[in-house]
């Protein structure tokens, strides 16, 4: 048993960074105020501009290794390009928040795709992953080591720092309190003084960012190629935000069950323990414990207020 | 009601115009490539009777999704609901040994209520628990996806294909000979003729009987809808299971009727559309027929376009994702409507003052 946790351990950890990261992203959008569906065709716009940067890269630079760093960038910039979008209709035009993140899914997937086929034909990118690697001494640590410190990505450290400045900025330094307030009471942060439509502009510009990066760190670890999809991971990341309840930690704990459930449903047949269980269940194991959470969470829930409404300074 | 039609065309159009500048901007010819986009949905019978066969699940799920926006519910759940409807449908067109007459409409009847039972699940946690119903039919989609993916494996398996499910025997798929002959070969079905019934239906429905009107009042407020007396949390299950069950009609008719399988290991894109074609035909049931009619044309004539130039078929995705960024910022389109009728106003304006001076 304990031969098998310690050799899925590292996958499930792979899987569950770029969840996270999207996730973490969904939440300091929607902690400003503005609902982010759109997440998911934000990770497949990043997963498409880290492809495509390095792909290009890599004909010039055949060796190095900054390429993968250089795409990553890519991928956070073209996020952060493509939330606008979602943005403007939201923040400027008061649209409906959900429809705009759901033309976001559309355009996203259609026009990467489109891109893609003018590149390759197939639609497909492949592009060389980051390398895991065992971390020096440490991959020693009885217990921990084996879990934690093999077969590890530079990214996931990566992350984790971007986890830990996030919960930071977000509970320690008058932003933080300033995007939590335009989520819960945007004409009293605005009576404050605070710019309550830039806030918001700041919160999904983050979430593009993060989602981007998530996207791009899917093909740059696990995936190895752009096929157009994330599979619903953005999905998954807005139910781990709710089951997360809006909290940093709480994203890290629910998009850690995520993986695991997942990498568990994934692996199950050469489990004997597991063997017996139909696959069905271990697949639709995630989802229906996320019902269940909604259900249990439906009575205080702690969503950010205002999330879903449009600011209007107007209306007291 | 004027007003949603010109933003409607409106968004077509700038939708139409994005779509020239991305085939520019990758540096293939935009007039050639619509040109040869509408003829291939367009160039003879077989061509227009593909479009319509194309339009005809489009034209269930932008219809699912329009009735459930009409109280209030944006039902973003319609693929899963789509997919599970035609797994009930395909397994009883599989199994059970009647002759066709009675065998059509129970497939029919067991995809609708496929349909509803994954779309009542959000419905019952909204009316319940005040559940975000996105959020749960997102989850319901993926149940679904496994559920079916397993399902089909399990009760309809495919001796030589591992992603497909068994295909149906003639009898029990919704293709008729004499549609087909009118077309001269093409895959239209009688998914087509159910799905205008039910337009008309739904139409009815919404329009004409206290149902919908009390439907309509919960979409509108439903603050006041309950202090009207109206049962709140009824119609929102009612809704989304009437909504379910369109979405499963339209499994039906995409893998019994334009298809005779069941792809496995995919959502149906014909789901998500549904929102594109609610939106575009403004939650009318008659707008959701043109518009799918319109999405049809574009999905039918990509192959064509892509075989005739270079450009990836995927730019009919990109024109219509387009679309629905221009609809859901209808807005900005009223805005600038807004705009150009003042100026038109101050002209004429300015043109009779001067005719004063004068």
């Amino acid at each position: 048993m304990w031969g098998t946790i310690e050799q899925i351990f590292p996958y499930a950890i792979v899987f569950t960074i770029p969840l996270l990261i999207t996730a973490l992203g969904g939440l300091f959008s929607e902690r400003s105020g503005i609902v982010n569906i759109g997440l998911e065709g934000l990770m497949i716009v990043g997963a498409f501009a880290g492809s495509f940067t390095i792909f290009k890269l890599r004909a010039l630079h055949p060796k190095a290794d900054w390429v993968l760093w250089v795409g990553l960038l890519a991928a956070v910039v073209a996020g952060m390009v493509f939330s606008l979008l979602h943005a403007f209709a939201s923040i400027n035009l008061s649209a409906d928040q959900v429809i705009s993140g759901t033309a976001i899914n559309m355009i996203a997937g259609a026009i990467t795709v489109f891109m893609a086929r003018n590149m390759t034909g197939s639609g497909n990118i492949r592009v060389q992953s980051f390398a895991p690697y065992d971390i020096p001494f440490l991959h020693k640590i009885p217990v921990l080591g084996p879990l934690f410190f093999t077969r590890t990505y530079s990214t996931t450290w990566l992350i984790l720092a971007v986890l830990a400045i996030s919960a930071v900025v977000l509970y320690k330094t008058p932003f933080g309190l300033r995007l939590r307030a335009c989520g819960e009471h945007p004409h009293a942060a605005e009576a404050a003084g605070v710019n309550v439509r830039r806030m918001r502009y700041i919160g999904v510009l983050i979430s593009g960012a993060f989602a981007g990066i998530g996207g791009a760190i899917i093909i740059l670890t696990y995936a190895g190629e752009f096929t157009g999809s994330v599979s619903g991971l953005g999905f998954l990341a807005l139910a781990a935000l709710i089951f997360g309840q809006w909290r940093p930690l709480g994203v890290l704990a629910a998009t850690l069950f995520f993986g695991f459930a997942t990498t568990v449903a994934n692996v199950s047949q050469v489990i004997p323990s597991l063997s017996d269980v139909p696959p069905v269940v271990l697949k639709i194991f995630p989802y229906v414990v996320t019902l269940l959470a909604l259900i249990v969470f439906s009575k205080n829930s702690r969503a950010p207020k205002a999330a879903g409404e449009p600011f209007d300074s107007g209306k007291r | 009601m004027k007003n949603s039609i010109v933003v409607s065309l409106c968004a077509v159009l700038f939708g139409l115009l994005a779509g020239a500048v991305l085939m520019l901007a990758t540096g293939h010819n935009a007039v050639e490539g619509y040109r040869f986009l509408f003829q291939g949905g367009l160039k003879n019978a077989e061509r227009i009777g593909n479009t319509l066969a194309i339009a005809t699940p489009l034209i269930f799920s932008g219809l699912a999704v329009a009735f459930a926006f009409r109280t209030g519910l944006f039902n973003i759940g319609v693929a899963g609901q789509l997919l599970f409807g035609a797994f009930c449908a395909s397994v009883v067109g599989i199994h059970l040994d009647v002759p066709r007459i009675l065998l059509l409409p129970l497939m029919l009847i067991a995809g609708a209520l496929g349909g509803a039972v994954w779309a009542v699940v959000p419905g019952l946690l909204k009316a319940r628990f005040n559940v975000h119903e996105v959020v749960s039919s997102i989850m319901m989609n993926w149940i679904g996806f496994w559920a079916v993916y397993y399902g089909v494996r399990t009760f309809i398996k495919n001796p030589s294909s591992e992603t497909e499910s068994k295909p149906l025997p003639e009898a029990a798929t919704l293709k008729t000979h004499w549609m087909t002959d009118l077309f001269q070969g093409s895959f239209i079905n009688m998914g087509l003729l159910v799905a205008i019934v039910v337009v008309i239906l739904i139409a009815f429905i919404i329009a004409k009987t206290t149902f919908g009107y009390e439907l309509k009042a919960v979409g509108y407020n439903r603050s006041a809808a309950e202090y009207a007396g109206i049962a709140v949390n009824r119609s929102i299950v009612y809704s989304m299971a009437i909504s379910g069950a369109i979405a499963g009609l339209g499994g039906v008719a995409l893998y019994a009727g334009n298809a005779n399988n069941i792809e496995i290991g995919i959502l149906p894109s014909q789901g998500f559309d549904g929102i594109a074609v609610s939106l575009l035909g403004a939650n009318h049931p008659l707008g959701v027929l043109l518009s799918a009619i319109f999405f049809g044309l574009l999905y039918s004539g990509r192959g064509f376009m892509n075989a005739m130039t270079d450009i990836p078929p995927e730019i009919a995705d990109s024109i219509i994702a387009i679309i629905i960024y221009f609809s859901a910022t209808s807005v900005l389109i009223e805005r600038l409507l807004r705009r150009f009728v003042r100026r038109k106003n101050q002209a004429a304006a300015g043109d009779a003052g001067e005719g004063k001076v004068k």
